[in-house]
């Protein structure tokens, strides 16, 4: 049952993210992408990462894939109802891409990889918590500060100066 | 399922259908999306190799971090995107060319 | 006064001119007044910090005070040099009268100088000169003082020559320039032979290395006599003493500034404060340069008709009974005699500087360009019509000529006291004492022919007498202060005896003992002074009022006629109105040799070793890089430089085509390489 529910999570992501990239209609992709987003989050809680699935969901999908949709719209006119988009040297990408896969995947193959078995955890966000708050509380700061930043240059970035 | 190498396999598959998306998609914003599929394949590994590491929260974290990192990048992309809208009429990046000299 | 408090002072002292220069020197022609406020601003600011530190002085009445402060300015490991001040009673003295002529000469400039094309660029150099003549004061050490000394030599330099459209002027600068350096090349062999010997350059320490023996004989007389040189060509004493008649093609007040009370006066002040150092035979040669200086220069200056000439001669004549008193080992005698003439001096240049500004002027109404307006031939009878100018200017001369009363009595009375006692010690050098006193008997004729020709007597030009006028204010001020300054009332302090030089200046500045061993002590050398004071006093006097007595009878009475005598002594009169040729036979028997010299070494120079063997090797060289040059661009370049030169413009074009502007393909090259990489990795 396992089983084919974690096959089932893999083809939606990869399928989705495939149609992310190859799709000719902009908002295709982005809905692509919503399911590509939602297929990660399972992915997560497969990985015991209960989480961290939900910051993917509130994050990812309730604010990026919901910005690139505003953003889809901010950028096309009304009048050009079909918003497609094309791709370029589509051939040498792929044959870029399938270079680089050529060379992970029987990386990821060779490799011997060191394994730690380990008890499912009654609850991660504690954890989590915990790890933040003292000994990445540092990181965490910078984090805030790095989001203020964004903010502040994204707002500046895209008003309108007349 | 249980397995690091899966995870991998999945993360490989997904950072190299986002670089395709990055390198071949004309519109600003299917560029970013690809930057998306990137970054969510960096933190499957981020977390797989928590979950296998003999349940390392820290790994977690970290990917806590490039989630945040993903939105504010995503913010800012999409302003200097509109930016680039507004001034050139275009979001194609291939038209904004004022690279070339 | 604390001693921090001094140092902040003299700081002052020292800096507060120098940015009068700098901003004058960049700024000072856009300013309003052409600036002249920040020169006369930051000297009166000088002239309140000497009097303050001058102040102190009198009132702690100290005669050993004495404060060093220096820093380090260059260490390397052995090699130590360190800069800084040293505060005493000698150094207070001179501040006062360095920044004290300096402010005088910067308020009479304001109306002489009127109008003048580098008006702001004269007062810059004033205030440069004010800046390394305190340096000189202040300098702890031998380093520093040489470094101010040669800054004093430029500003000299620059203000010599401030008209430097007029040849005479440029020249003349060059002169002083030049002649300076032939002493300076002393001074520094001296400042190397110490240092090499003692290993420092502070006084102190020098002196305390000498007291130990450590420098002694033939080099320390060679040293001290190396760094006496310095102060001959400074002080402009015999056989350097040509430049300083040449140096009044300056402005006048510049002449009484440095030509004649401080500047000059540096080389008396060095000797005064290297006195420790003499040896004995280094110091009876300063005493013989000093007496003859006196005498010859006296005996010039009985001939000039250019008033300035006359009194550039008295200077040098006046220089030389200083450097003789140092000689003699009477010391304060003629750091007293410094201050004194300093004042005195000052005042009848800047008197000289009013005659001649009215001359000038009333020249200049008449558009009258040939006459000169220095000569003393062309003027008399100017009493009345300049009468301050005249007041003043013979109060100076009375003191100039020793009469009772009057500063120049008492310094030079010591002075000649001084070289009395030294003569009854030392019978065979009975020539000082004679040099002493009949110089001050010429003097004291000169200085009253001077006087005589120029204020007395009917007019020689009678319309440009109608038009001579006192002059105004800022020139009328100085003379006044100055000629006060002349009575002998300031010197002697808290008593009034005319007659004796005993007050607070004597008080304050008491004689070390030379460093020397063997030499005799300060105390001796006062004894001495003090049992020849009477004889001294007597016959001075009598010099005097002789002098004085002859000059008014051949100018004013005319009971015996110039004329007559000079015809009569016709050989003796060319030779000291022709100033003993000494510019000519200095032309004839050094520098023309030295020309013809140079001029043979360039003949060989030219015409053997360079047309023969420098040319020779050209022509070589020359045939050489043809045949290089053809196989060189015919052969090589053609081919494999422009060879590369060309296959790489076209690989630069082909690889131009990759530069598209497009973010993508950029990315995909780099993604390319990337994967070169791995794949080189991997194998």
């Amino acid at each position: 049952m396992d089983n084919i529910a974690f096959g089932l999570i893999v083809a939606i992501t990869l399928g989705s993210a495939l149609m992310v990239v190859i799709s000719q209609q902009l908002l295709y992709s982005a809905i692509a992408l919503l399911f590509t987003l939602f297929g990660v989050a399972g992915l997560y809680i497969f990985m015991w990462a209960d989480f961290m699935a939900g910051v993917q969901i509130v994050i990812y999908i309730g604010g990026i894939l919901v910005l690139l949709i505003f953003g889809i719209m901010l950028t096309n006119k009304i009048s050009s109802v079909n918003i497609s988009h094309t791709s370029l040297q589509r051939r040498v990408g792929a044959v870029i891409t399938l270079g680089v896969l050529g060379f992970l995947i029987p990386m990821i193959t060779k490799t011997s990889w060191l394994q730690i078995s380990s008890e499912e955890p009654a609850q991660t966000a504690d954890s989590i918590g915990r790890l933040l708050m003292m000994e990445y509380l540092l990181p965490f700061e910078v984090a805030s500060l790095l989001l203020l930043g964004a903010l502040i240059g994204a707002a500046m970035l895209s008003r309108n100066t007349n | 399922m249980d397995n690091l190498q899966t995870y991998l396999y999945i993360s490989a598959i997904l950072f190299s259908l986002g670089l395709y998306g990055v390198i071949t998609r004309r519109n600003g914003i299917a560029v970013l999306m690809g930057v998306e599929l990137i970054l969510n394949s960096a933190n499957i590994n981020f977390v797989a190799f928590a979950r296998f590491g003999g349940m390392n929260f820290s790994g977690q974290v970290f990917a806590l971090f490039v989630i945040i990192m993903a939105a504010a990048e995503a913010a800012v992309a999409l302003a200097i995107i509109i930016n680039v809208f507004n001034n050139l009429d275009t979001v194609n990046i291939d038209d904004a060319r004022e690279l070339k000299l | 006064m604390t001693g921090d408090m001094l140092i902040n002072y003299a700081l002052g002292i020292l800096f507060f001119p120098l940015i009068s220069f700098i901003v004058l020197i960049f700024v000072g022609k856009r300013l309003p007044r052409q600036g002249d406020i920040i020169g006369i601003g930051t000297i009166i600011l000088t002239l309140i910090l000497s009097l303050a530190m001058f102040g102190s002085m009198l009132l702690s009445h100290d005669p050993g005070f004495r404060h060093e402060a220096s820093f380090t300015w260059m260490d390397l490991g052995d090699f130590e040099i360190r800069l800084g001040f040293l505060i005493d009673n000698i150094t207070i003295i001179m501040l006062l009268v360095v920044s004290l002529i300096s402010t005088m000469t910067h308020i009479f400039s304001t109306k002489y100088m009127e109008g003048d094309i580098r008006y702001s660029r004269y007062f810059a150099y004033l205030g440069l000169f004010t800046f390394s003549m305190n340096g000189i004061v202040l300098a702890n050490n031998l380093v520093s003082l040489y470094i101010f000394w040669e800054l004093v030599g430029v500003s000299s330099y620059l203000l010599i020559g401030h008209w430097f459209e007029k040849d005479s002027a440029a020249d003349a600068s060059k002169k002083a320039f030049l002649t300076n350096r032939v002493g300076d090349i002393g001074f520094f062999i001296g400042l190397m032979l110490v240092f090499t010997a003692l290993g420092t350059f502070n006084y102190a320490e020098v002196f305390e290395g000498v007291a130990k023996g450590a420098m002694s004989g033939t080099l320390l007389t060679l040293a001290g006599i190396g760094l006496f040189m310095g102060a001959v060509g400074k002080s402009s004493q015999f056989p350097l003493h040509i430049w300083l008649p040449d140096a009044m093609e300056g402005p006048t007040p510049v002449s009484a500034l440095m030509h004649a009370a401080t500047m000059v006066a540096a080389g008396v002040y060095l000797s005064v404060r290297l006195f420790p150092l003499f040896t004995p035979e280094a110091l009876l040669f300063i005493a013989y340069i000093g007496g003859f200086t006196a005498i010859f220069a006296a005996t010039i200056a009985i001939t000039q008709n250019d008033i300035k000439k006359v009194l550039a001669y008295s200077t040098i004549s006046q220089l030389g009974y200083m450097i003789l008193a140092v000689g003699t080992g009477a010391y304060v005698a003629g750091f007293f005699h410094l201050v004194t003439h300093a004042m005195f001096k000052a005042c009848l240049f800047y008197g000289s500087g009013s005659v001649i500004h009215a001359m000038h002027h009333a020249l200049h109404n008449l558009k009258d360009h040939d006459t000169d307006p220095q000569d003393m031939r062309n003027m008399g009878g100017f009493k009345s019509k300049m009468p301050i100018t005249y007041w003043t200017m013979l109060v100076a001369t009375l003191a100039i000529s020793g009469v009772p009363l009057f500063s120049g009595f008492l310094s030079k009375d010591a002075i000649l006291a001084g070289t009395l006692s030294f003569a009854s010690h030392h019978p065979q050098h009975f020539l000082l004492p004679v040099f002493g006193f009949s110089a001050a008997l010429i003097t004291a004729f000169y200085m009253f022919r001077l006087i005589f020709m120029t204020f007395h007597n009917q007019p020689k030009l009678p319309n440009v007498y109608s038009d001579i006028h006192e002059s105004p204010k800022p020139m009328v001020f100085p003379l006044i202060l100055l000629s006060s300054l002349s009575v002998f009332i300031f010197y002697t302090l808290p008593y009034f005896n005319p007659l004796s030089d005993h007050g607070w200046f004597m008080e304050l500045i008491k004689a070390k003992d030379s460093m020397v061993p063997g030499s005799p002590s300060a105390h001796d050398i006062a004894e001495g002074m003090h049992h020849s004071h009477t004889l001294t006093m007597i016959l001075s006097i009598l010099v005097a009022s002789l002098g004085i007595l002859l000059s008014w009878s051949v100018y004013i009475k005319n009971s015996v006629s110039a004329d007559t005598w000079s015809k009569r002594l016709d050989l003796y009169y060319n030779l000291s109105l022709n100033k003993y040729y000494f510019d000519e036979n200095y032309n004839k028997y050094l520098y023309q040799p030295f020309l013809r010299l140079a001029n043979r070494v360039s003949y060989i120079d030219w015409d053997l070793y360079d047309k023969y063997f420098i040319n020779g090797f050209g022509h070589i060289t020359k045939w050489l890089s043809i045949v290089t040059g053809r196989t060189d661009y015919d052969g090589l370049d053609q081919t494999i430089v422009d060879g590369i030169g060309r296959s790489m413009g076209k690989v630069g074009s082909s690889l131009k085509e990759i530069q598209t502007g497009r973010l993508q393909n950029y990315m995909l090259f780099a993604l390319f390489g990337v994967i070169i990489i791995i794949i080189f990795q991997s194998f």
